[in-house]
This record gives structure tokens, C-alpha cells and sequence, in this order.
């Protein structure tokens, strides 16, 4: 048997450069007679922008050029998911605001110089006159009669209006229900905060019309077709590089005005440009996550059947339509309403609304957990109602195990689970009739235990391209990948994918080399530059290990029969009785006899002594379009105690059990679980942005915008399930948000599981100290 | 203003901008790009850096306060080559994703269990509030600061 490196939990091979500060991030690479360029931004969330007084600004010493939107020919930035059936209204995004401004923080001028601070002083310095306008920030308020309109074009400042699910068929099953729960949920808005601020740097050689921009994005080639549309110049002609780049959590995803803006002015001036936003500009002007007013309703049997959900949902989006904005409160978020549940009835209303604020759009995990969120609230509210465990709730309600499909009233066909399992498991680990013990005696001693259960199944590993068009999404959702093998032997794989901290570097060389026999240090996964690598979609949706580990293992299948075929030529043996193993390939019956597989590469390169009919060379390529998502799924439990003098919480335990298939590397897996796992719970407990009623963002830096630390969590319990995806060619599903998806509502439930005595029925999110004290001073008067 | 500072052990005599921040002065004057700006205003950590060997944040200093001391970045934290004990739990541990914060988390943690050798899990995550990371939630982080407490402390 040999051994495998799949399923190892191998050291990163990104990490010697990471740990040494060698890596070179966007902002880190420097080119001669760069230009820095500073943004003026808006000071006001809604105005109309009077005047520009640029003089003083133009005069400064180091000052090269102002310009502002009525400089600049760009096209306008595009919204590129355009949901069907809703609607749609895309206003028009220019790079520069012209006329108007709409939230704080839109563009209104670039200001160009020798260094970043003379480009700053100067920026404070180009005059603005501003008539200001009403604002609205609730997405609700927004989309009544008579609220401020952003665009003339979007009567209520409605973008869209997404309907999911048969009305008649819902109002149907809720007027005959037994049991009704409803409640109005608050999804915050949240900043992303990838800690490496974005940047970008835009270089133009006039003699060969090429424009190269490096920028922390997390699919260039996404980048490289909108840069190539809002410039007019051909897409042959531009090149975007996103090198190290410090995290994303979809925040790189959007091409927004910063991009364009370098690329255009480093063609005007025919001088590098470049610029990195402050963490203040990061929170103003990167998208936003979230932000959704939820009214939701679930209906149930008396003795514990789950019917149905239904919810109407208000989606800001902030001043302008970001790239992937309307798909996210829509596809990405109703077609998750059934979660692991045997449920037959759903239906939803979202609308997305154009607000004085920042825009939003896919923050880790994108819509899954608002969704997840709101159906695991509700079934806590209908266990509460008819006076059932929520754990035997939810147990009686999952679907059972399936290997291969299984349709729901979502339309969607889960590809394969097993939520018992994971369910139990989850439970045991954390000793649920044990705990339930414990709470009672700590209730008769003053002290206010919870504890939460999230069962969940999420859709990732975006997705096969036909219901990518099917949705509106304006590309496709494959990937490609090039396994090249060097006459040497060593491999340098190229994706079309860009990982920003995913550790698919080593994960992908695991998969190759799992396939190969290549020794994991022998293989280069190269990626990030759309010059150098194969077309492909980008890393997000929990997509890359998925949908390039499935492209990457077919063209390691692929080279692996070529080289088969050649290895039984140059031993003067049947194909059929070539036996593989470990990276050799030996002749049936005569083990001496024996060729490895850079033995092979060698040949296949060199050509000297090749079967007929066999191409020389040893590189494979291959497309991969995924024939439906995979599902991860999985349970989170949350313990935790309240302090009812002081409203604190205290996480005293966190429990994930998750399945995603075969893990590769498990110490990668845990990883990705550990990061999305904290992430989610700040939504819960610390993490909002806070906007004023004029729209001014009062949460504008790390001072006031309450990041989770490193204390405020315990030591998490992870343990997994495996069940394969049927269609995936190693059976591998996404992991990248499951944490995120999970844990919102596990830790909030658990605290309202906690302060059950006092009678509190909710509090919004995120659940401070003060919040939490207030609500049960609230529920006792 | 002329400033002197050493850095990883080479003296640099630079004439600067008053204003100039410690960490521009690092990555812009002498190419040191390894020290990250992560937040502007102290609270995330990433631009961590040895000023005489206490770790501070070279968001907030000017180069002028580093006249005439000693500073280490995470480039001169390898000594010959071999990896400083710190990063190589790091690594082992799986403590870093992006990496965008790991640098100053390095330096941070250096300085931290040099001065508290065998320190709880408790102490660590408590003095990790000045150091924020998106990506690990932390855990590996713990794990790996642990990891070189106890051995800082005589443990294994």
C-alpha cells in the first residue's frame, strides 16, 4: 500500500517567505518614478457637488496633476451579477463621482505626486463645495415613499426585487399551520477587514500599448476583463498581477473606482502610478458586508414538523451596485432556506435597496449566513413556542443520510450528507444531556449558562457555469490548470484561481502529487498573474479546492495515462500490464524492470524514442466546469455564561463538527474552520458598523470598529465526518466559510438559551455587554 | 533632519522628513518592506517591530524617536539563516494564513515570551490584543507562542 500525501498534514510551502517578511505584497513592490496618488473623498454621505477649486493643490511642490470626474473618460464601473426576473436596475457607477456624490467616502478627485504624503496634503487642500442632500442608511426607510432618492432611475431607490418560491403555495401552508414564529432580524453590516488594505500600481508602455496593473485581488482575470472595458483598452493588452495579497474574505473581489483609477492615470501621465488605501479609506470605501433587515416566519406542526419559512428581506447596497452586489441577499442567500431540514415550503421576498452607504457585497460567506441565521433562529423560536428540546427539534427534522442527490424545495440538489452523523457527533462531543444538567444546578446557584446548535449545509465550489448563466452571473464559474513537468522533473502547476492566504499552494501540490508520485516539494503552484497562468474565475465561494483541485487531479490523470502509454513503450510492454505505484511504473510480473515518473518526463521531453502517434512534451491542461456545487454541512455548538450583573459573555466552549469530504490537509482544514469560526461569532458578539443618521461612518478605524482578539475565545474542539462529493473527481467539497455560515447563530442562540430566565426574546446584533445588561434589565420591568 | 538608526544591525544615517513615520522610514528608505501596515492607528499590530529590543509599533513612532537605537525587523530576526524559534512554530503550527499580520505577530510574541518564559495560554491570548489577525482565530497562533514559551522556560 503506498503512502499517500493526501490527507497529510504537511507544512505550508508558503510560509519560509511569509515568516521571513520576503513575501512581496502589492504596496511592497516598488518601480522608478512611481507616482502616488491620493483619492478626495466625500465628506458627506448625499450631496451635490457645487464646485472644484483645485489651484492650491496644482501648486504645491511634488503636486504632478488634479483631476476630477469630469477629466476622466473612464467607462463606468459595472455590475457584472444581473439577477433575472427582479427588475434590475444598474445606475450608472462612474470612477470619479460627477455631480453628485452619494455616500462618504465616493471619489470626487485624484490628486497625482512624487510621494504619498505630498499626495495626501494635497488632496486636504483641493476645495469641494458641497450642497447637501437628505440621507437615508436604513435600507428599509429607503425603500418607502417619500425617503431620499439616490438615482433618478431607481424609483423607492430600489435596484431589484427577487421573489423565490411560490406565494400562494406558502400563505397556504402558514395560514394552516399549527405554530407561527416570526421575528425581525438585523444582519449588521460588518467591515471585512482583510489586513492587508487594498492597493494597486498601473504601469503603461505607450511603444506596445500594454498596461500592467498589480492589485490585491482575488481573481485578476476578472480584473483584467473590467479594466480592459472601463479603459478600452484590448484585453490582449492588459496585464493584472495580484501578488502575496494579504487576505480577502471577498473584499478583493469587486473592481472598484481605485483600480481604474491608477490604471487610467498611469496612462494619461505615461508614469507608474500607484496607491494603497489607509485602514480609514478601507472602512469607507471597501465593500461592506451583511447589512439586511429581515422579517422572517416559520411554520410548524404542534408536536415539532418544520413546514416552511418565509421571509422579506431589505438588502442595502450601499451607494452604488458593487460587481457581484445583487446576487448575494438573492441566489447566494433564498436558495439556502431549506438548510439540512426536511422542509417543503419557502419562499422569499428580497429587495435590494440603494442607500448613503458604503456599498456592500460578498463578505465570507455571502448571503449563507444570513440565511443560515435566520432558519436557526427561527427553530430555536419554535422549539421554545411548543416546549421541545431544540436538540431533538432538530434531530427529528433533518434530512437523512444521502450518497448522491437529493432535491429540495429549493430547487437545489444537495450532492451528498450525512447530517445525523456530524449532528450527533457534535453532540456528544459536547455532552448535551450532561450540560443541560449542569445549566440547571448553575441556574439554582445565580449563574446563567447557554448553549447554542447550529445544523447547517451551505452551497459552495461555484459553480457549474450553465446556472451561473441561468442566475445572471456575467462569467462563467470553471477553472483551468496547466500541469507542466520540466525535463528535470519538477512540476510548475498554473491556475487560473488566485488563493490569498487559502494555503492552496500546498494543498493543490497534494493533489498533483497524490496523483503523480511527484514529491510535494517538487511542485510549484503558480498563480495570481494573467499573463503567465490560464484563464479562470478567481478564489472565492469556497470554490478553489473544489473546482481547480478537480481541474488540476484531471490533468494529473491525464499525464499519468500518457505517461503510462510511454512507459510500457520503452520497456516493450503492453499497456495493460503496466502496474503504477508511488510515482514508478513497473512491467506486471517483472518489478526490476521499472520507470519513474521523471524517467518518463525526461523521455516524453527529449522525444527520442516516442510510441506512434504520441506528441512529445509532458503537459496537460484541463478545463473544469463542476456539474453542480458541493454541499458541506455540519453541526457548531456554543457554550457559554452569561454575567447578569455585567452583561458580559463569556465563550466557555466551541464545538465544530464539520464534513467536507476527504480532507487533504487536515491542518489546513482546521485552519480555515478556526478563522471562519471567530469570524462569524464577532458578528454575534462584537462586530457593527455604525452609521449616523447623516451617514457619517462612526466606526471609521480599529479604535472604534471592534475586531475579535485573541481573548476572547477559547481553544476550539473540531471534529469531522467524511462523506465524498458523488460528482467530484476526488470527492473534495469547499471549506472556506463553513465556519463563518455556522457560528453567527450558534454563539446568539446560545446566549439567548442563557438569559431564558429573565424571559429575554432577543437582542440585536452584535450582543455587547451593555446590550446584553440592558435586555435583561428590559425583560424584568 | 539627519537621524542614525541601526537597523538589523547595519547603521543607516539618512536625512528625513520630520514627520516621517518609523514604519515608512523601514519600508520606503531602506527597502525593509517585511514590516506591514496593517491599521494607521496601533491597534492591529502588524508594523511590530524591536526598538532596543522592547516591541513596539512602528505606526506610531517617528523616525526621529528611533535616533540613535537599535531596531530589529522580522528580516534581521534569522540569525545565519536559521529561523528564529518563534518562526519556525509559526510554521509548524500553522499560525499564519495571508501573513499579512504574521510579521509583526513574530516580533510581538518574541519580545513577549523572552520576557515571560513559560507564560499560560491565558497571558498569551491576553497579550495578544495588540495584535489582530483575520484569518487563524487565533488558535495556532496560541499554539505556537506556547509552544516556544515552554520550551523558552525549560519545558518541551
Amino acid at each position: 500500500m503506498s503512502t499517500r500525501i493526501f490527507g497529510s498534514g504537511i507544512k505550508r510551502r508558503e510560509d519560509p517567505r511569509l515568516i521571513t517578511g520576503e513575501a512581496r505584497y502589492t504596496d511592497d513592490i516598488k518601480l522608478p518614478g512611481v507616482l502616488h496618488m491620493a483619492v478626495v473623498r466625500s465628506p458627506y454621505a448625499h450631496a451635490n457637488i457645487v464646485s472644484i477649486d483645485s489651484s492650491a493643490a496644482e501648486a504645491m511642490d511634488g503636486v504632478v496633476a488634479v483631476f476630477t470626474g469630469e477629466d476622466v473618460d473612464l467607462a463606468g464601473i459595472p455590475t457584472a451579477w444581473l439577477i433575472p426576473d427582479s427588475d434590475l436596475k444598474t445606475p450608472e457607477h462612474p470612477a470619479l463621482a460627477k455631480g453628485k456624490v452619494r455616500y462618504v467616502g465616493d471619489g470626487v478627485a485624484i490628486v497625482l505626486a512624487d510621494d504619498r504624503y505630498t499626495a495626501q496634503d494635497a488632496a486636504d487642500v483641493v476645495d469641494v463645495e458641497y450642497e447637501e442632500l437628505p440621507v437615508v442608511v436604513d435600507p428599509e426607510a429607503a425603500a418607502q415613499d417619500g425617503a431620499p432618492q439616490l438615482f433618478d432611475d431607481v424609483e423607492n431607490n430600489i435596484a431589484f426585487r427577487w421573489v423565490m418560491g411560490d406565494k400562494t403555495a406558502s400563505d397556504g401552508v402558514f395560514n394552516t399551520a399549527d405554530v407561527v414564529v416570526r421575528d425581525k432580524i438585523v444582519q449588521q453590516r460588518l467591515l471585512p477587514t482583510a489586513m492587508e488594505p487594498r492597493s494597486a500600481m498601473a504601469q503603461y508602455n505607450p511603444a506596445t500599448q500594454e498596461l500592467t496593473l498589480w492589485c490585491t485581488s482575488q481573481n485578476p482575470h476578472i480584473h483584467r476583463f473590467i479594466i480592459s472595458a472601463v479603459t478600452g483598452l484590448n484585453e490582449n493588452k492588459v496585464r493584472v498581477i495580484a501578488p502575496e495579497v494579504g487576505g480577502g474574505f471577498g473584499s478583493k473581489i469587486p473592481c472598484y473606482p481605485d483600480e481604474a483609477l491608477v490604471s487610467w492615470a498611469a496612462i494619461k501621465l505615461g508614469q507608474p502610478v500607484k496607491w494603497t488605501e489607509t485602514r480609514s479609506e478601507n472602512y469607507q470605501i471597501t465593500i461592506h458586508g451583511r447589512d439586511h433587515i429581515q422579517y422572517v416566519e416559520m411554520a410548524a406542526s404542534r408536536d415539532g414538523k418544520l413546514l416552511g419559512v418565509r421571509a422579506t428581506v431589505y438588502a442595502g447596497m450601499g451607494g452604488y451596485l458593487s460587481t457581484a452586489a445583487p446576487g448575494i441577499p438573492t441566489i447566494l442567500h433564498g436558495l439556502l432556506y431549506v438548510g439540512p431540514y426536511m422542509m417543503d415550503s419557502v419562499y422569499c421576498e428580497s429587495i435590494g435597496v440603494m442607500t448613503n452607504a458604503t456599498p456592500t457585497d460578498a463578505y465570507r460567506g455571502a448571503g449563507r449566513p444570513e440565511a443560515t441565521f435566520l432558519l436557526e433562529r427561527m427553530v430555536d423560536m419554535v422549539a421554545k413556542r411548543i416546549d421541545m428540546d431544540p436538540a431533538e427539534l432538530r434531530r427529528m427534522n433533518l434530512i437523512p443520510a444521502f450518497e448522491d442527490g437529493h432535491e429540495v424545495a429549493t430547487t437545489l440538489i444537495y450532492d451528498s450528507g450525512d447530517y445525523p452523523a456530524a449532528f450527533e457527533k457534535a453532540l456528544g462531543i459536547a455532552g448535551y444531556d450532561d450540560f443541560r444538567r449542569e445549566q440547571a444546578e448553575a441556574r439554582g446557584d445565580g449563574r446563567y449558562l447557554g448553549i447554542g446548535i447550529t445544523a447547517y449545509t451551505e452551497m459552495c465550489g461555484l459553480g457549474p457555469s450553465q446556472v451561473a448563466g441561468a442566475v445572471g452571473f456575467q462569467g462563467g464559474l470553471w477553472e483551468s490548470a496547466t500541469v507542466r513537468v520540466t525535463p528535470t522533473g519538477k512540476v510548475q502547476a498554473l491556475i487560473g484561481a488566485s488563493p490569498h492566504g487559502q494555503g492552496s499552494e500546498t494543498t493543490l501540490a497534494q493533489i498533483i502529487g497524490d496523483e503523480l508520485g511527484f514529491p510535494v516539494d517538487d511542485i510549484e503552484v503558480i498563480h495570481g498573474d494573467t499573463t503567465e497562468t490560464p484563464m479562470g474565475w478567481g478564489t472565492y465561494g469556497s470554490r478553489t479546492t473544489p473546482v481547480t483541485g478537480a481541474a488540476l487531479a484531471k490533468a494529473s490523470q491525464k499525464l499519468k495515462e500518457k505517461a503510462r502509454v510511454l512507459a510500457a513503450h520503452l520497456m516493450e510492454a503492453a499497456v495493460e500490464d503496466i502496474e503504477y505505484a508511488d510515482g514508478s511504473f513497473s512491467v506486471k510480473g517483472s518489478p526490476d524492470q521499472s520507470q519513474s515518473i521523471q524517467d518518463v518526463a525526461l523521455m516524453a521531453h527529449l522525444a527520442w524514442n516516442m510510441p506512434e502517434g504520441m506528441d512529445p512534451g509532458f503537459e496537460e491542461s484541463q478545463f473544469y466546469d463542476p456539474p453542480n456545487f458541493v454541499y458541506p454541512f455540519g453541526t457548531h455548538i456554543a457554550i457559554v455564561e452569561v454575567d447578569a450583573n455585567t452583561g458580559d459573555i463569556e465563550l466557555k466552549r466551541y464545538i465544530a463538527v464539520d464534513d467536507c469530504g476527504p480532507q487533504i490537509n487536515p491542518e489546513i482544514v482546521a485552519g480555515q474552520i478556526h478563522g471562519g469560526v471567530v469570524q462569524g461569532i464577532a458578528q454575534a458578539l462584537c462586530e457593527g458598523v455604525i452609521y449616523d443618521d447623516n451617514g457619517q461612518l462612526l466606526t471609521g478605524t480599529m479604535m472604534d470598529y471592534t475586531m475579535p482578539r485573541a481573548d476572547m475565545f477559547p481553544n476550539f474542539e473540531l471534529g469531522e465526518t467524511v462523506t465524498p462529493s458523488p460528482h467530484h473527481p476526488i470527492g473534495v467539497k469547499g471549506v472556506g466559510e463553513t465556519g463563518t455560515i455556522a457560528s453567527t447563530p450558534t454563539v446568539y442562540n446560545a446566549v439567548l438559551d442563557a438569559l431564558t430566565p429573565f424571559g429575554v426574546e432577543g437582542i440585536d446584533m452584535p450582543m455587547t455587554s451593555a446590550k446584553v445588561w440592558q435586555a435583561i434589565q428590559s425583560a424584568q420591568s | 533632519m539627519q537621524i542614525s538608526v541601526t537597523v538589523n544591525g547595519v547603521v543607516q544615517e539618512r536625512d528625513v522628513d520630520p514627520r516621517t513615520l518609523l514604519v515608512h522610514f523601514l519600508r520606503e528608505e531602506l527597502d525593509l518592506t517585511g514590516t506591514k501596515i496593517g491599521c494607521d492607528t496601533s491597534q492591529c499590530g502588524a508594523c511590530t517591530v524591536h526598538l532596543d529590543g522592547k516591541a513596539l509599533k512602528s505606526c506610531t513612532l517617528l523616525a526621529a524617536q528611533a535616533d540613535g537605537a537599535n531596531v530589529t525587523t522580522i528580516e534581521g530576526l534569522a540569525v545565519d539563516g536559521e529561523h528564529h524559534p518563534m518562526q519556525t512554530a509559526f510554521w509548524e503550527n500553522h499560525g499564519l494564513q495571508c501573513g499579512y499580520c504574521t510579521p509583526g505577530m513574530i516580533m510581538a510574541t518574541t519580545a513577549f515570551v523572552k520576557d515571560n518564559p513559560g507564560a499560560s495560554e491565558e497571558a498569551i491570548r491576553h497579550n495578544l490584543e495588540g495584535n489582530i489577525c483575520r484569518c487563524t482565530g487565533y488558535h495556532n497562533i496560541v499554539k505556537a507562542v506556547k509552544q516556544v514559551a515552554d520550551a523558552a522556560a525549560g519545558g518541551d
